[in-house]
């Protein structure tokens, strides 16, 4: 059996207790919600924090409130199936609903949270490995080691934002709520995010997230699009999140945005440029697909061929778009 | 046999599993289940490089950790090991040279678990780096530094070549020639249960060891050679029942010699339980096959010669690998006939987990590439795929060009009723684009003819016992690896004494209670343990009988046993109850105990190589799979298989149609996702050993099934019955290959078939992707057999099998 670290576990009842516990222990010290990503990562040796500290007995981090017209709160440490199954989110926020039901299994959904999921560990295939198979390629940049194997040449890591649930709240433009010893901040939820495997959250260690703040739902449309290897499971290895707003048949405004193809949700700028004043046509939806070509940067280190994933972020975004003709 | 004689109470009835109850509500204990008083823990420190030479073992700190209590390097076990007498080539724990990332170089007990994982980071080794051997290309290019000094040349473990008849003056004979090249990535078994095993050595000098094994009685051969001088008389191996073998549990393997030697060191019972990642590490999975298959044939589609040609990527031992040499060109002739055949194959020796046997043992690789080129030849003749077959089946009751005799024979029979089910007639050619359907066939062994090593004794022996309380027990050393083979012997016993089969304990796989069974391989255990159980429950039944014929008077003949009861089939009122007879006849008899046994035929093949493909039966299977592929994206659906597998007669139909979709399900996986690959790049590390990363398909990529059981008794197998547990897997990939190109009319020559695979064959010019090229081989001398139909005699007529040789995977018989 792969064994856990040695660790002390705290269990927190409160936000405050939380912050000033982490703000105690310091750098070596984590927050853990389901566990789902930690414990796998803890029992690899890629995360060893000495001290753990337990969200699960925090009630204020569970509550879902809000009306999707006004604005929907998701507390943090809701578990992705409360989320997928809540009735405000499924009619709310149905891109979003799609998106976390698409999250690995039943099981581990009744345990992941969506806030453990929004800051969810990036992912490399030579970075998921036990303690001795990374021995074994001596280590990389991201952990023990200091080159990346990935690409060898190159002095940052590229390891993948790889939560389904992130490429959907930037493009819905949802904000999200930090607090710490030193109070509460807010953020826009792209704003959390970094382009680098390692320094992937801008969000420092000591810090909470508490909620997720979605925004208002008029006049907009949004989807969600995932490929993966299996229909249960696994992680996207590319995503596609689309959310459009039209005037009559045209296209007022748009926002596409690229999952698991970068270290951070990535911005199809160009894709969302050339839908913008005009309608929604087979035409219109093949340009702004092949503009997505260029801003997709998959690399070697998930499941399935770099150039299929990126070949496939065309496909992708004109199946997205194809859901909100 | 007692097959033909009257209707069966027991025998084709959908009884539930003797281990049913246990298995549903968690009470069988799996070898990981097992825990005794102060227990240690057993880690293995593995090799971190993928090819090197040993130079300095410090493990001073890692004995000093707390908790430790025993170190061990090669040293300490230095006699090597391995399944097949001619690939003695491992060692439990590396002695001077490692081989892939993941072979073990020191073992460590400690009292727990942590401890052990702790002290494991604290054992210092040095390599000495070697070139890496990452693939056949380069094994075929490097013929040193030899990844071992055995074997037939340079990095070349094996090398095979076989005639039988002319296959050149066959090839002029053909109207047409086809030449194709196809590839078959390797995977691995995937059990659910992981590997594990205890070990605990007595006071008195006795050593016992649990272990999840399919082969209890080839550990306790390698046990015995390697723990020299501890007679094997004086250990006992128990095969605890398995969560899942498919073949991936068939060698006896280091981590099994380590706690046994821990135990006898420590004087602790010591128990070790392999992490997933192991588990790909310990692999013996799936060949890696590039293959070439040159087929003549005439205008109506018989095949007038074949010519085929493999190179197998062996991995970094020997393990079963000579047998899969000679499997991937032995059954290539049971389905079709070929009149002219010759079969060329390498296996190279690589840094990487070594392979072996895998559901299919070296079959389903060359069934894949025959079974597409026959789609193939029946496009360029422009005939339907199932007529091309139906016209060209090998008769019952025959024997092929390289001399394998086939008994039963109902494929025909398969193909007309799963192309009548799938309406593969109205569908093939016909369906809109993107949709499209394929068939294909396959053929599997019953057991196989000759054991692992050589010797005169029947390959599985039962015990019977009857108790005067009416209780019956079975012995037999057959292991139950899930696919139901306690069962098996229950029904079997129950048929012949007229009992319930749950009023019967079966006693399996412990070597010092059972007799010998060679072990869950080669699909033998039902025909094997099945005549040997029918031969105990026969003989038990004649001493009953005489007992409560005594005591009815009447003759012994007249004696019937049926509903727990034995009487007078004249007048079934006239009787006792089983338990009566039982002490009827143990009054006469004494202490009423029988034994059964069984050998299989001899081979008509007496050449060099002749000891694989060899069976008492061959059971034959044919599918239609139906699938969606999208244009766009490549990814494809399997919607629908049609599966019809003779199985000679079903002992319970329902374990065969478990059987049958199980290996629907793995054939689906091997065709479109599984694959166990490396980075060439970074040290030939296993890309994902983790059961996330390594893709098989869950129940939500799982086709539909609609499996039709095709009865037809061969009169070698127990009640008429075939296997099952391996063959229906054959017909998958090559059914689904044909299916993409009936969809989408590319040829996807590779296995597994991946969407980007689709979607560069869309692209290509000859709208195929596949293998273009094959290593170079210097082939041997071949040995020639001629046919049976150019007055053969099934020896060799030149060549090195000219005289009759004892072989790797077993014997000739003379
Ligand atoms: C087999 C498997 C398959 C998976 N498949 C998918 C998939 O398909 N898609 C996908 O998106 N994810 C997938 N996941 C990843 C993951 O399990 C989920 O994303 C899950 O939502 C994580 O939530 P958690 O509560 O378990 O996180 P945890 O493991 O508890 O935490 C994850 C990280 O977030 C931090 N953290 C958690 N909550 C807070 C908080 N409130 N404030 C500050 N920091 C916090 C933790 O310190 C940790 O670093 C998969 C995981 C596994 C094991
Ligand atoms: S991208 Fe490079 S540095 Fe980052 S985890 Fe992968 S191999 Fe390591």
């Amino acid at each position: 059996m792969m064994r856990l670290p040695k660790f002390t576990y705290v269990r927190a009842k409160s936000v405050r207790e939380a912050v000033r516990v982490m703000a105690d222990a310091g750098p070596d010290a984590s927050f853990v919600a389901g566990g789902t990503d930690l414990y796998p990562n803890m029992k690899r040796r890629q995360q060893t924090p000495k001290t753990v500290i337990g969200l699960s007995g925090v009630r204020e981090l569970r509550r879902i409130a809000g009306k999707p017209e006004t604005g929907l709160v998701i507390g943090a440490g809701a578990t992705l199936t409360e989320v997928c199954e809540h009735s405000k989110v499924r009619k709310g926020h149905p891109a979003l609903a799609k998106a976390v039901s698409l999250i690995s299994t039943p099981i581990l959904r009744n345990m992941g949270t969506i806030g453990g999921n929004v800051l969810l560990d990036t992912r490399c295939n030579y970075y998921d490995q036990n303690y001795e198979w990374r021995k074994g390629i001596h280590f990389c940049m991201k952990k023990d080691g200091d080159v990346c194997w990935v690409a060898p040449s190159s002095s940052r890591c590229w390891a993948v934002q790889s939560s389904d649930a992130v490429p959907v709240l930037c493009a819905i433009g949802a904000r999200v709520a930090l607090a710490s010893q030193s109070g509460e901040r807010e953020i826009a939820a792209v704003d959390l995010f970094r382009d680098d495997g390692i320094d992937y959250l801008t969000k420092r260690p000591d810090e909470l997230l508490t909620e997720i703040r979605l925004p208002a739902t008029n006049g907009w449309r949004a989807t969600y699009w995932k490929l993966r290897r299996r229909g249960s499971f696994d992680f996207p290895v590319l995503s596609v999140a689309a959310r459009l707003w039209f005037d009559g048949a045209t296209v007022k405004d748009a926002k596409i945005i690229l999952g698991a193809v970068g270290s951070s949700p990535l911005d199809a700028h160009e894709s969302a440029r050339l839908l913008i004043g005009k309608p929604l046509t087979e035409d219109t939806i093949r340009a702004a697909a092949d503009a997505a070509y260029k801003p997709a940067k998959p690399l070697d280190n998930t499941d399935f061929a770099y150039a299929f994933r990126k070949e496939m972020a065309k496909q992708y975004v004109a199946r997205a778009l194809r859901d909100l003709a | 046999m007692a097959a033909e004689r009257r209707e069966f109470k027991v025998i084709g009835k959908p009884h539930r599993r003797i281990d049913g109850v246990a298995k549903v509500t968690g009470a069988t204990k799996f070898a990981d289940d097992l825990a005794l008083p102060g227990m240690l823990y057993c880690k293995l420190v593995r090799s971190t490089v993928p090819h090197a030479r040993i130079t300095r073992i410090d493990v001073t700190r890692a004995l000093a950790a707390p908790g430790v209590k025993a170190v061990l390097t090669g040293k300490d076990l230095p006699i090597p090991f391995g399944i097949l007498p001619v690939s003695q080539d491992e060692h439990a724990l590396c002695l001077d040279v490692v081989r892939f990332i993941g072979d073990p170089v020191v073992a460590i007990a400690a009292t727990s678990e942590d401890a052990a994982f702790d002290a494991m980071d604290l054992v210092e080794i040095d390599y000495e780096p070697l070139p890496q051997i990452p693939d056949v290309d380069t094994a075929a290019r490097t013929p040193e530094p030899r990844i071992h000094d055995y074997g037939d040349e340079g990095n070349i473990h094996k090398k095979v070549s076989l005639v039988f008849g002319d296959v050149d003056e066959g090839f002029r004979e053909a109207d047409t020639v086809r030449d194709d090249l196809f590839f078959y990535e390797g995977n691995t078994h995937l059990p659910m249960e992981q590997h594990a095993a205890l070990a605990q050595f007595d006071g008195d000098g006795k050593l016992v060891i649990w272990s999840s094994t399919q082969t209890p009685h080839y550990l306790h051969r390698a046990l015995a050679k390697v723990l020299a001088p501890l007679a094997a008389s004086h250990i006992r191996v128990i095969a605890t029942p398995n969560g899942g073998g498919f073949g991936g549990k068939s060698d006896p393997f280091n981590h099994e010699i380590v706690v046994c030697k821990l135990a006898m060191l420590t004087g602790k019972p010591v128990k070790v339980s392999l992490t997933r990642e192991e588990v790909f590490y310990c692999h013996r999975g799936r060949h890696p096959v590039l293959m070439r298959i040159k087929t003549g044939v005439k205008k109506d589609g018989s095949i007038t010669a074949m010519h085929f040609q493999s190179w197998l990527d062996g991995g970094a031992y020997g393990s079963y690998g000579v047998a899969s040499t000679y499997y991937t060109g032995a059954l290539q002739t049971v389905t079709y006939p070929v009149k002219r055949y010759r079969f060329d194959g390498a296996r190279f020796f690589t840094n990487k987990p070594p392979c072996g046997p895998k559901r299919g043992h070296g079959t389903p690789q060359p069934r894949y590439a025959l079974e597409v080129q026959m789609d193939k030849i029946a496009e360029d003749l422009g005939t339907n795929p199932a007529d091309l077959r139906l016209r060209h089946l090998v008769p019952a009751n025959s024997v092929t060009a390289n001399w394998l005799r086939v008994g039963s024979m109902g494929l025909g029979r398969c193909i007309e009723t799963v192309v009548a089910a799938s309406g593969f007639r109205e569908k093939w050619h016909k369906l809109p684009e993107g949709r499209g359907v394929g068939l294909a066939c396959g053929s599997y062994i019953s057991g196989a003819g000759l054991p692992i090593y050589w010797n005169a004794m029947p390959h599985s022996g039962v015990q019977l016992k009857c108790d005067r309380g009416g209780g019956v027990t079975v012995f037999c050393g057959s292991t139950e690896i899930g696919q139901g083979s306690d069962s098996v012997l229950a029904y079997v016993v129950a048929e012949l004494l007229g009992i319930d089969p749950f009023d019967i304990r079966v006693v399996t796989a412990d070597t010092d209670l059972t007799p010998v069974d060679l072990g869950s391989y080669s699909s033998r255990v039902t025909l094997m343990t099945g005549n040997a159980a029918i031969q105990a429950a026969e003989r038990a039944r004649e001493l009953l009988a005489k007992g409560a014929a005594a005591k009815l008077a009447i003759p012994e003949s007249r004696v019937g046993f049926a509903n727990r009861r034995v009487f007078d089939v004249e007048d079934p009122s006239k009787g006792m109850t089983f338990a009566e007879a039982v002490v009827a006849a143990e009054s006469q008899f004494g202490t009423i105990g029988t034994v059964g046994s069984y050998v299989p035929p001899p081979s008509p093949g007496k050449y060099r190589g002749a000891g694989v493909g060899p069976s008492p039966a061959y059971s034959y299977t044919a599918a239609v799979c139906e699938v969606e592929v999208d244009k766009d994206t490549g990814i494809i659906v399997v919607k629908k298989t049609w599966i019809a597998h003779d199985i000679g007669r079903s002992i319970n139909p329902v374990l065969v149609e478990g059987q049958v979709e199980g290996s629907v399900y793995m054939g689906l996986g091997e065709a479109l996702m599984e694959e166990m690959i490396y980075r060439g790049n970074r040290n030939v590390v296993h890309k994902f050993p983790s059961l996330l990363e390594y893709k098989s398909p869950t129940t939500l990529e799982m086709c539909d099934v609609e499996t039709h059981l095709i009865e037809d008794p061969d009169p070698n197998g127990p009640f008429g019955a075939k296997e099952v547990g391996q063959g229906p897997l054959l017909p998958m990939p090559p059914a689904i290959a044909n299916a993409v190109y009936d969809a989408v009319r590319v040829r996807v020559d590779e296995i597994p078939i991946t969407p980007d695979k689709v979607l560069k064959a869309l692209r290509a010019k000859d709208r195929r992707y596949g293998p273009t090229k094959t290593p170079t081989v210097t082939w041997p001398e071949p040995i020639v057999v001629p046919p049976p139909w150019e007055g053969g005699t099934g020896k060799a007529v030149s060549g090195e099998g000219a005289k009759p040789i004892v072989i790797g995977a077993g014997g000739v018989r003379k």
